[in-house]
Parts: C-alpha cells; sequence; structure tokens
C-alpha cells in the first residue's frame, strides 16, 4: 500500500436526492498521472472536489496522500494542490499578488513568499505581466498562472479538473507540457477531462465515469482492446455504395458503423490479416470501388461510446 | 501508510499559531483591492455626504424636531451609513462565493474563519473611514457635539458596534442567497429598513403604528443614543442600553449563522 497516493473507496454523494457519485472506487499509484474519463454530469467534478476536502463525502472513505480527507482535512490540505474548472484566483488583484498571497496563506513567510511568488512566474513565462489585474489575462495566461497558484508548495497529489476545457490549441499544449514536466518530477496527478485524446496522451491510466462510478479501468491500450481490438475502416469512392459495403463487413467481426460525410465505413475485425484480406476480395468481388483500406487500433472515443452506449450497460446488467 | 510520505511543502505548524496571520493576510486583501479601485471606494465614502446634503438642505427644512435639524439629522445620517454598510458587506461576500477564487482558499491550509474575518476587518475600516469622513463634513456645516470627548468616543464605538451586527448579518445572508440576483433583492430591502427609522424624523411626528415600528428599529436606538451622547436634539436617556444591547443580540443570533453556514460549504 505504500505506493498509493489516492485510495477512493464506495464514496456516495448526493445533492438534494440527486446522486452525483454512487459508490465510486478508485486508486492512484503514487507518481503516476491518472486520468479520469467522462461526460458532463458523470461526477468528475465532485470528485476532485471531495479529494481535495471542498466536498464531504456521505458514505465511503477516501484517503489522499496517507490522510483521510474528512478527519484529517489539514493534513490533506498541505499535501495538495488544486487546478479546479473555473480560475480560482483574485482576478482584481496582479498575477505577483496572487502567488503572494497563496503562498503566505501556506506559511512559507512574507521572504519566502516573494521570492516564490517570483520563481513560479518566471517558471510559467509571466514575469513581464506586471501590475495588470488577472481579470485581465487571457485564457490561457489565467490558467498558467492558476496551476503556479497551485503549485506554490510544490504539492505531492495535484488535482487538475478538466484543466485545458475553454483553452485554445496554444494553451492547451502548454497545459500538457507542464502536466508532464510536473509527471517527471514524481508529483502524483489526479486529472479529469472530456478529452479522450487528452487521457491518452497524459495519462499512465485511465478511470471511465459514467454516473458516479467507474465503468471501466485501464491503460488507454488495455481500454482499447476492451472494445474488441483492431478496426478495418473502408473510405469508398461513391457514396451511394455505404450500404452495399456495410452489408459486406460484418462478415469479419461485430458491429459496422457508418460515416456518411467521409465515405467511410468501419468495423472491428478479429484476425488483422485475414480480414483485410477478405475485405479487399469481398468488395472487389461486389464491384465496390474503395479510395482507402486501413487497419487501425480503436480510439478512446469509440472505446468511450462502446462503454457507455446503452446497449452496453443494458448487456452488463443482463 | 502515511510512513512513506515526506512532506515536501513546510512542515505542519502547531494549531491556532497562523490564525492571525492569516487573518491579516486576507485583510490585506481586502485593502489591496481599495488600493486597485480608488474610485469606487471614494464613492462609497462621498455617497452618505450626498444623502446628508440631500436630507438637510433639500428635503430636511420641514421636519418638525426640536432644536436646529442638522445636530439631528448627522447622528441619523451616520447610523444609516453603517446600516447601507450591509449592502457592502453581501455584495463582497456574494462576488467571492461565485468566483473560484474561495475554492482555493478553502483547500489550503489556512486558518478556517481567516476569509470572514479578513472581510470583517476591511469593511470596518471601511466604515469607520465613512464615519470620520461624514463627521468632519458635519462639522464643516456647523455641526457641533455637546457631550466631551468620552461620549464622543462612546457614540462612535456604539456606530461600530452597530455596523459589526450589520456586517455579520450581511455575511449570513450573502451565505445563504448566494446568487448575485438574490443579493440585489436584499439590497432594495435594505433602503426601506434604513428609512423606516427615526434618522431623518422623529418618529412622534409619525402616524401611530408607524412610529412604533420606526421606534422599535434597532437603528433607531443605535440613532438616539448617538443623538444623547452627543448632547444635541433627539436623545433620550437611557437608550445608550438599547443601543448596546440591540447590536449584541443581532450578533449572538447572526455571527454563529454565519460562521455555521459557512463550514457548510463543504456539505
Amino acid at each position: 500500500m505504500t505506493g498509493t497516493a489516492i485510495t477512493v473507496e464506495g464514496v456516495h454523494k448526493k445533492y438534494r436526492d440527486k446522486p452525483a457519485l454512487d459508490g465510486l472506487d478508485l486508486e492512484v499509484a503514487r507518481g503516476t498521472v491518472h486520468g479520469v474519463l467522462g461526460p458532463n454530469g458523470a461526477g468528475k467534478t465532485t470528485l476532485v472536489r471531495i479529494l481535495s476536502t471542498l466536498l464531504r463525502p456521505d458514505r465511503g472513505r477516501v484517503e489522499v496522500a496517507g490522510h483521510d480527507v474528512v478527519t484529517e482535512a489539514a493534513a490533506v490540505r498541505f499535501r495538495i494542490g488544486l487546478l479546479g474548472q473555473h480560475a480560482a484566483l483574485d482576478e482584481q488583484l496582479g498575477g505577483r499578488q496572487n502567488l503572494e498571497m497563496f503562498a503566505r496563506l501556506h506559511h512559507l513567510g512574507a521572504r519566502r513568499a516573494r521570492e516564490r511568488a517570483d520563481e513560479l512566474l518566471l517558471r510559467f513565462g509571466l514575469a513581464d505581466t506586471g501590475r495588470k489585474a488577472v481579470g485581465q489575462y487571457s485564457g490561457g495566461m489565467r490558467r498558467r498562472l492558476d496551476l503556479a497558484a497551485s503549485l506554490v508548495t510544490d504539492p505531492e497529489v495535484l488535482f487538475l479538473d478538466e484543466p485545458t476545457t475553454g483553452l485554445d490549441p496554444r494553451g492547451r499544449a502548454e497545459v500538457w507540457a507542464s502536466v508532464r514536466s510536473l509527471a517527471d518530477g514524481g508529483t502524483t496527478v489526479l486529472l479529469t477531462t472530456q478529452y479522450l485524446e487528452e487521457a491518452d496522451q497524459l495519462a499512465d491510466r485511465i478511470s471511465v465515469v459514467d454516473r458516479g462510478r467507474v465503468i471501466a479501468d485501464g491503460t488507454a491500450d488495455e481500454l482499447k482492446a476492451r472494445t474488441g481490438g483492431d478496426r478495418i475502416d473502408v473510405v469508398l469512392r461513391d457514396a451511394g455504395q455505404l450500404a452495399a459495403a456495410g452489408a459486406l463487413l460484418p462478415a469479419f467481426g461485430g458491429e459496422v458503423s457508418v460515416d456518411a460525410d467521409r465515405r467511410l465505413v468501419s468495423a472491428p475485425v478479429a484476425d488483422r490479416m485475414a480480414a483485410l484480406t477478405g475485405v479487399v476480395r469481398a468488395l472487389e468481388s461486389a464491384g465496390i470501388e474503395a479510395e482507402d483500406i486501413a487497419l487501425r487500433r480503436p480510439t478512446l472515443d469509440e472505446v468511450f461510446l462502446h462503454l457507455t452506449s446503452d446497449d452496453h450497460r443494458a448487456k452488463e446488467t443482463a | 501508510m502515511s510512513a512513506a510520505y515526506t512532506t515536501r511543502g513546510p512542515a505542519r505548524p502547531a494549531r491556532g499559531s497562523y490564525v492571525l496571520a492569516d487573518c491579516w493576510t486576507m485583510t490585506r486583501r481586502e485593502l489591496a483591492h481599495w488600493a486597485r479601485q480608488p474610485v469606487q471606494v471614494l464613492v462609497g465614502l462621498v455617497f452618505p455626504v450626498m444623502l446628508l446634503l440631500m436630507f438637510g438642505y433639500l428635503v430636511g427644512g420641514g421636519r418638525e424636531v426640536t432644536g436646529d435639524y442638522l445636530g439631528y439629522l448627522v447622528p441619523g445620517m451616520l447610523a444609516l451609513t453603517m446600516a447601507f454598510g450591509l449592502e457592502g458587506t453581501m455584495l463582497a461576500v456574494t462576488q467571492d462565493l461565485n468566483k473560484g477564487v474561495i475554492d482555493r482558499f478553502r483547500s489550503m491550509p489556512m486558518a478556517n474563519g481567516a476569509v470572514l474575518v479578513g472581510r470583517s476587518a476591511a469593511d470596518m475600516l471601511q466604515s469607520a473611514a465613512g464615519l470620520v469622513v461624514l463627521i468632519a463634513v458635519g462639522h464643516a456645516l456647523g455641526w457641533r457635539t455637546h457631550g466631551g470627548a468620552a461620549a464622543f468616543l462612546g457614540a462612535v464605538g456604539l456606530l461600530l458596534l452597530f455596523r459589526f451586527a450589520m456586517l455579520w448579518i450581511g455575511i449570513h445572508l450573502a451565505l445563504v442567497a448566494g446568487k448575485p440576483e438574490l443579493v440585489q433583492a436584499v439590497q432594495i430591502l435594505v433602503w426601506p429598513l434604513g428609512f423606516l427609522s427615526n434618522a431623518f424624523a422623529a418618529p412622534e411626528a409619525m402616524p401611530g403604528w408607524l412610529g412604533t415600528a420606526v421606534q422599535w428599529n434597532p437603528m433607531s436606538q443605535t440613532a438616539t443614543a448617538v443623538r444623547e451622547l452627543f448632547g444635541g436634539p433627539g436623545g433620550e436617556p437611557g437608550h445608550v442600553w438599547a443601543a448596546v444591547a440591540w447590536p449584541l443580540a443581532l450578533l449572538a443570533v447572526f455571527l454563529p449563522l454565519a460562521v455555521r453556514r459557512f463550514g457548510r460549504l463543504s456539505a
């Protein structure tokens, strides 16, 4: 157990009568990046708020950095950093004023607080923002300052709640780079996201959350394998033949998906090479002209749709 | 399993040793806000002066008050300014609550109540500044007190005590209301409550039921006591105790309610 930074066991949380978390379990190893993936309303933010001591769970046990979030909240607060969904900054004050204030509230002492603010401003490329109020920062700058504020004491565990929502690609790349360098430095990171690509890029392990529970857990590769392994994509020259092509594919695997805009039919396949040659022959004999045929691993989007589809739920409960 | 962790941050301090430091940090935050918004602070100080001039010269001529009206009006305006402070407190607390920054404070190892203490300290300072400005303007208009230095300080103390009670009512209401839209509704209600007092006119000149309501208004108690201590018209002996008891009673109710409500943000 020494390697565990976050333990969540059977956590329930209701708002009014609506369950936000419904028996959620989670374990995150020290020094790893853990992605929590799920749609809006899945309970991701509630989970982060409980982990960061902002909310009390109704039931269940939650430990962060070896301390219980309810009975030892103060000890937890010394060891965590939080980057919430919305900027947790004083917008009327400047960047340096914000960081100095947070450093003082971490009891670094006046001089050390000033030094720390300077270090962080430099590290996050905000050293030249001067006295400008945070309210006038761009979205990316604000997010960087927010991240800097959550790192004032170099936390053991860092929570990032949808850290790149609303950022442009450049801002997103900046945040990703920061998360990677933190993880390299040994910080445990729990990050929630709706972007499957983000979890794929950053996380060592991923928990897929839906309706307040973890419905799947594993590395990105493991999750991809769970949807039935590889897929074959066939792009047709003539969109009129989509239906005909779609009727051919089930012979090689499972459910076929059709994307009319891209003239694409796609299906999971069991045996890669057998499927490839078989599909080429079948298309040829049916007189269907393909522009492109490719074998590939499923995307996390497909995994997610597969795991959260009502179909899948029905199968699981049956 | 906690043995596996070495604290990379500062060592966990003994409980209580940082409470004052945290309160001071939060007070400094509010002062820094003033420094960034001097115009807003100035408007806040000038507004009661405007009311004083308006009632003193525009509306005031016809009031049936024994003695000079200014001597009656200035203490009333001082009390009214303290009552209206409620709005400012509510607005500031609501704005904080609706920003993510309160989440950061609450996820940090700071003293629990420091956010509220910082708010009160800053509001009390601003109200004290408001009293100084209003008293100075009153003095410039020819208003004089006749009670001596001790009574003068006592009057200022009563006004600040009343403001302190209003402050915690404001914090509580802001925590209950939560949303800025509801705050606006409460803000509008502060006006009739402020005017349903003896700030501008003696209750004796009002219809019976209204006069009774006005006399029971805690703000009227403070105004009457202050008039007494300043030695001006409209003062009644024996009101000082009421002006102490009312705010204390309000504090006894609303301070614990507000603190509890703040703690419940994590429920």
